[in-house]
């Protein structure tokens, strides 16, 4: 029971960076923006954050300077997409190893360094309900956060007018831009809500879940990420649910790594990618509707 | 008023002067980060791109340059037929190592007979590892329409771990006192991929540059190559004239894998000689930049291996002598890869300047 209930907390820590990244990659996807520099985005806001929470000691200061600092990068993916009007899926593959080129070298020095401990976000009275108290309320408020904003993101995408206006560039740019909306700048934007969503995923990884600084941290995390918004038919409430269940299938690798159960290690270390793959091959044969503009470059002459 | 203007045709000039003016500004950024690293741009540019190839102690590195590019060359010439094609394989790097852990399977299996066919199956065998780990990727997007960028990328993961599975497992030296790693290839006659160690030379180099004349022939003269790059530049007109999709897509998925695994198999029989839990050294990954660099085109990723090797070994020069960090070469080829994807737009796009404002 003590096993289980770990698990189940342990499942939420686990698909908070998921979530955020995914989060946000679906608003720049909804967009019709491919960003395949998740991953390059996460680890800047890895090391932004953990440089900016051990040099000023406010953890809280770190996740917004992460935030900062994966906008920042992704505003060099927008610019080369949006402006230049580069290949997405050659400019996000150049995000991600420029993102852990620049991690690297800024992350001389902070390794074996501990960050200062984040505050937990236990909710008085709801944490001491036993069994659902230790799963749902007694965790740090950045879970509560990526809750919100899986919520925020489904409003604004469903129900406000900026969201339609949003979908609408993803669906089909040229009729968004004959209809006088700004394409370039809504995606640009969009990029930017994307990469602060992803750094903050990076640091929730290497603040509060690890927390330690190690080169290359985030170990494929921006891509089982990306994966997901596949697999929530890019839909902000899918990708959420499927961040939980991905969440939930690490923790129970971790548990039984731990407790030594009778399957190899590296069988459970590599079953996340498997999973992923498995899913993403499901998810083929369903064939969900991907935004019809996603990944094509928006010219106003052509 | 500054607005770009579609060309009607590519820019010639541009497609071949992009990667060049891209070099460029790569140094002069990486110049700054130098600098704000509180190095003498200058010295650290010098000692990257010049130093390697001409200072006194060259000799020594030289070899070094063809130890390095034969690899990134291979790969990227694999990876090159599939990006022509708009198939994006980006996981070469496990290719890489599941080419490397099944010839180095044969050699280890084998031990300690002595046979000339032994190293000929190795290069099968290494072939086929690659070719079978990007078949994964292959037959699910043929077949089901997967997206091959995210599973093929999936299996770099688990690449990594099979390796460290087998380099602490079943391929750990019996006779190495516990520590972690295979026999060393190096020092096994048949296995090893060495034709002249002094020279830098391998079986991996001939492979490179027979590689590259192979794409080339196959790009401008056969018509598979030629429907290659129908299926990218027109994939409508491709459909059409009958071009068999499915057939391209794992044409280009199985060669790249091949070439990466063959580059893999040379590296650990070669350079490397150990199976070990990392021998792979991201050449999978550069190899995407060369091969972008390189304009796609066989020659051009010649010469963008070579200048890619050049900031491998200057780079190590410049972290023995200057105590630059190894991230910051990392950090300069991936800016390499932006730069050119930025200057790019000049190829398919003019600049206009109107004083007078919008018309």
């Amino acid at each position: 029971m003590e096993m289980l209930i770990n698990i189940a907390a342990f499942m939420f820590v686990a698909a908070t960076p998921l979530t955020l990244a995914a989060i946000g990659e679906t608003v720049v996807e909804r967009a019709g923006v491919l960003n395949l520099g998740v991953e390059g985005m996460m680890i800047m806001g890895a090391i932004v954050g953990f440089m900016v929470a051990v040099n000023s000691g406010s953890p809280v200061l770190g996740l917004v300077m992460a935030a900062a600092g994966g906008m920042g990068l992704s505003l060099i993916f927008a610019f080369v997409t949006q402006v230049a009007l580069a290949n997405q899926v050659a400019s996000g593959l150049a995000l991600t190893l420029f993102g852990l080129g620049l991690s690297a070298l800024l992350g001389q020095g902070y390794q074996g360094v501990k960050p200062p401990a984040f505050p937990q976000g236990d909710i008085p009275l709801l944490a001491d309900i036993p069994v659902l108290g230790p799963i749902l309320f007694q965790q740090d408020p950045v879970v509560y956060l990526a809750i919100a904003l899986t919520v925020a993101v489904f409003v604004f995408l469903r129900f406000s007018r900026a969201g339609l206006v949003l979908r609408a560039v993803g669906e089909n740019h040229d009729a968004a831009h004959a209809l006088g909306y700004k394409v370039v700048r809504i995606r640009i934007a969009a990029i930017a809500f994307g990469g602060a969503c992803a750094g903050l995923g990076g640091a929730y990884i290497s603040l509060i879940r690890v927390p330690q600084w190690t080169e290359g941290m985030t170990a494929g995390i921006g891509w089982i990420a990306l994966a997901l918004v596949v697999f929530g038919a890019w839909r902000p409430l899918l990708v959420g649910l499927g961040a939980c269940i991905f969440g939930g299938i690490e923790a129970v690798q971790l548990n039984l790594q731990a407790a030594g159960v009778a399957i190899p290690v590296s069988l459970l270390a590599m079953s996340p990618y498997l999973i992923t793959i498995l899913v993403l091959v499901i998810m083929s044969a369903v064939r969900t509707g991907a935004p019809a503009s996603l990944g094509r470059p928006f010219h106003a002459s052509s | 008023m500054i607005r770009l203007e579609k060309r009607r045709m590519p820019s010639q000039v541009w497609t071949w002067a992009a990667p060049v003016v891209a070099v460029l500004a790569t140094m002069v950024a990486g110049g700054a980060v130098f600098a704000a690293l509180g190095k003498d741009p200058l010295v650290a540019i010098r000692t990257i791109f010049w130093d390697p190839l001409f200072s006194e102690f060259a000799f020594y590195y030289r070899p070094q340059l063809m130890i390095k590019g034969a690899p990134l060359v291979l790969i990227a010439i694999g990876l090159s037929l599939g990006f022509r094609a708009g198939i994006w394989n980006i996981g070469a790097e496990g290719q890489y190592i599941m080419g490397a852990l099944a010839g180095a399977g044969v050699a280890l299996a084998a031990y300690p007979l002595e046979a000339a066919w032994l190293f000929p199956a190795m290069v099968i065998a290494g072939a086929l590892g690659g070719w079978a780990w990007a078949m994964i990727p292959g037959l699910l997007k043929v077949t089901l329409g997967t997206n091959e960028i995210l599973v093929s990328l999936m299996l770099v993961y688990v690449a990594e771990k099979i390796l460290a599975a087998m380099a602490l497992g079943l391929m750990k030296n019996p006779d190495g006192f516990g520590f972690p790693g295979s026999r060393n290839l190096q020092q096994y006659p048949s296995a090893t991929s060495w034709i002249d160690q002094a020279a830098g030379l391998h079986w991996g180099v001939a492979a490179a540059f027979i590689a590259v004349i192979a794409a080339y022939v196959l790009l401008s003269r056969h018509v598979l190559g030629f429907q290659i790059r129908l299926a990218g530049q027109a994939p409508r007109a491709a459909r059409f004239a009958g071009v068999n999709t499915a057939r391209l897509v794992l044409f280009c998925l199985g060669t790249s894998g091949a070439l990466a695994g063959m580059a893999g198999l040379f590296e650990v029989a070669g350079p490397s000689g150990v199976v070990s839990i990392d021998f792979n050294a991201g050449y999978g990954f550069t190899a995407i930049i060369v091969a972008f660099l390189g304009r796609l085109h066989p020659l051009g990723i010649l010469l963008a291996g070579g200048l890619m090797a050049l900031t491998y070994v200057g780079g190590d020069m410049a972290q023995a002598n200057l105590q630059l960090p190894k991230a910051a070469i990392q950090l300069f080829q991936g800016m390499m890869l932006f730069f050119l994807l930025a200057v790019d737009v000049f190829t398919n796009f003019r600049l206009r300047i109107n004083l007078r404002g919008a018309a």
